[in-house]
């Protein structure tokens, strides 16, 4: 390794005395609260807790019991996970690693008095708060659809009841129907996964109801990975997939969840299922913290503290950071240089270097995997690009299918390292 | 070559004997050299054999599972060793032909040989090393290990542990710390130095741009 002992110690001492000296508290231990129980949150809670040693009290808060991934539930939706494959508790967080785990809604943040109020009452004080909320929708994003219509037109952008509904809707398609999808407009949450997600509708339909299409809807003009995505329909789907991108009004779309009509671009489709996926925002509690700065919240490069608060850590699809794809990965890359640095501001101990590293995997048909990834560091405005990859149209199937192995063991790795 | 079928007592590529209880497929020792060049990147084999990434495998025949002391075997194989699994040509061959179904939880970083000629030509060759451990070919063990030379100053190098641990976590992502091996390799209790020149190599290569990530 070529890791240079003095370059190193240079580096961070510089780090370290550019932070202020330890807070000594009066009382009690340091207390960092984490709100969000995703690939931020529990990453972020975990590495606390676990590299604090009890140093530190670490309160976790999330609404929800079981957790299931948004990443693989395409592979759900597609029939290659069972739903309790992507399913993950909270309990080796709190008996392994000590952590506080409140299954509740955080609704507010008190700035002055450092806590926030939990919607079942109470709240809950912080030192160092860790906002880790994922997304929610933009209202009025595309016309006629808003939250109260996403029982008959899913959004299934977060994973569980919505990923079950949209799997029943498809599987209950007529013979020769229609699916549609309403793309969302940059930036949001996994940017293949829409299209993960049509080729996973496409391998399903292609095995029960081959006649059927598949309709998007997309207000932009290219996609992640649309080359690979698109070699893989006409490959595996000809014919089945008929993507309508911006040049082709994609982007001037209207639905009626009551009639289960699509009107793209004037031209109005009676479809079978329609998955509409909005435009996207940082989840709501970044909003009431006010951490936002429009849809997002802007965070520091080097420890993803908020700019707009330095007691505040905004981490994953919520925040506001510069070149990473808002993703599980990238919360739980972001989520360790964060908690590297919450410790160190609260107990001392030593601050290294922001590091950051992302890949995103999709699965286009059994055993045709692609992926595209990149590292990066921080810069003094954002966390930059260093260097990436990406698959290749062509590769050879014995490479696709290592690629998507590659898939199931980083979900078994980054699942653990989530969750203990 | 062809597989020949021996009995007790047969022999095999013509210089050494082997006790043999019945009559079992004993493969082309010879042919099993060239296909061992699959596995010996981790697994040393002959005399003055060490423990490398993987366990050394002479006398690997008739041994318990994660039977060698000194070897840090994943809790899968352990288990394994403690509910009475021996290594033998037909338990090798089902490991081998695909260690993750064989066993969930190892951490040998090996997709299989799924071709049956090569694994038992390449079980009699691991058997030259096994029935008569004293006959062990006087030739250096076989472990290439690695083609990547490292700078003697830069092995010697001490590093920070607790840098180190944070710099892990980013592998932590994908690889497994419990060692698993699923589709992304197990890269725990892997031999100091080996896991420095391999992490040189990895940080080289990418310079060159000759890797596009961690494979």
């Amino acid at each position: 390794m070529t890791l240079n002992r003095r370059t190193f110690l240079g580096t961070t001492g510089a780090v370290v005395a550019g932070l202020s000296a330890p807070m000594v508290l009066a009382q009690g231990k340091p207390r960092v609260v984490v709100v969000g129980g995703g690939a931020g949150g529990a990453t972020a809670a975990r590495y606390i807790a676990k590299d604090s040693k009890g140093e530190i009290d670490v309160t976790l808060i999330e609404p929800t019991r079981t957790y299931y991934t948004c990443f693989f539930s395409n592979l759900y939706l597609g029939g290659f996970q069972e739903l309790s494959d992507i399913a993950h508790s909270y309990g080796k967080l709190a008996a392994d690693y000590g952590i506080n785990v409140v299954h509740d809604w955080a609704v507010s943040v008190d700035r002055d008095t450092k806590t926030v109020a939990l919607a079942g009452g109470g709240s809950v004080p912080y030192d160092k708060l860790i906002l880790s909320p994922g997304i929610d929708f933009v209202d009025g994003a595309v016309e006629g659809w808003d939250v109260s219509a996403q029982n008959k037109m899913p959004h299934a952008y977060k994973a569980g009841s919505q990923t079950e509904l949209l799997k029943a809707q498809i599987m209950a398609m007529p013979e020769g129907g229609t699916f549609a999808m309403v793309a969302p407009p940059n930036p949001y949450r996994c940017p293949p996964g829409p299209y993960e997600r049509v080729s996973m509708v496409a391998h399903v339909l292609k095995a029960n109801n081959p006649t059927a299409k598949i309709i998007v809807a997309d207000p932009k003009p290219k996609f992640s990975k649309m080359s690979l995505f698109q070699e893989g329909w006409a490959n595996h789907y000809e014919g089945m997939v008929d993507w309508v991108g911006e040049d082709f009004g994609g982007g001037n779309v209207s639905v009626n969840p009551d009639a289960m009509t699509v009107a793209i671009d004037g031209e109005e489709t009676k479809v079978d299922v329609c998955n509409v996926i909005p435009a996207m925002k940082a989840g709501r509690i970044a909003e009431m913290a006010g951490v936002t700065d429009g849809n997002w919240a802007p965070v520091n490069a080097a420890d993803m503290s908020s700019k707009a608060n330095p007691d505040i850590y905004v981490l994953g699809d919520a925040s506001q950071q510069g070149d990473m794809p808002k993703s599980g990965f990238s919360a739980n890359s972001q989520a360790k240089v964060c908690a590297n640095a919450v410790r160190g501001a609260l107990t001392g101990s030593k601050v290294f270097p922001a590091k950051f590293s992302n890949t995103c995997w999709s699965l286009i048909d059994a055993d045709d995997g692609v992926k595209v990834g990149a590292t990066y560091e921080a810069t003094q405005e954002k966390i930059a690009k260093v260097d990436g990859f990406i698959s290749q149209t062509g590769e050879d199937a014995n490479l696709r299918k290592a690629t998507y192995e590659e898939s199931l063991g980083w979900y078994a790795g980054i699942t653990s390292d989530m969750f203990g | 070559m062809r597989k020949r079928r021996v009995l007790a007592l047969g022999m095999v590529a013509g210089h050494l004997a082997f006790a043999a209880n019945a009559a079992e497929d004993i493969g082309d020792a010879e042919a099993g050299k060239a296909v061992f060049t699959q596995c010996n990147g981790c697994h040393q084999v002959g005399a003055g054999a060490q423990n490398e990434i993987g366990p050394h495998l002479n006398g690997v025949f008739g041994r318990n599972a994660a039977g060698l002391d000194g070897f840090e075997y994943s809790k899968s194989l352990v288990r394994a060793g403690n509910s009475g699994l021996e290594w033998h040509a037909d338990t090798l061959s089902a490991y081998i032909e695909n260690p993750r179904a064989f066993a969930s939880g190892t951490r040998m970083s090996f997709p299989g040989i799924k071709d049956a000629e090569d694994r038992v030509n390449v079980i009699a060759y691991l058997r030259i090393f096994s029935d008569n451990p004293r006959d062990i070919p006087e030739a250096d063990p076989t472990a290439k290990g690695t083609d990547h030379s490292v700078d003697p100053e830069i092995l010697a190098i001490q590093g920070d542990p607790e840098y180190g641990a944070y710099l892990s976590s980013e592998c932590t992502t994908c690889h497994q710390i419990e060692g698993g091996d699923e589709g992304i390799p197990s890269i725990i209790y892997w031999p100091e130095e080996v896991f420095v020149v391999a992490m040189h190599a990895y940080k080289e290569k990418k310079k060159n741009g000759a890797i596009r990530s961690c494979r």
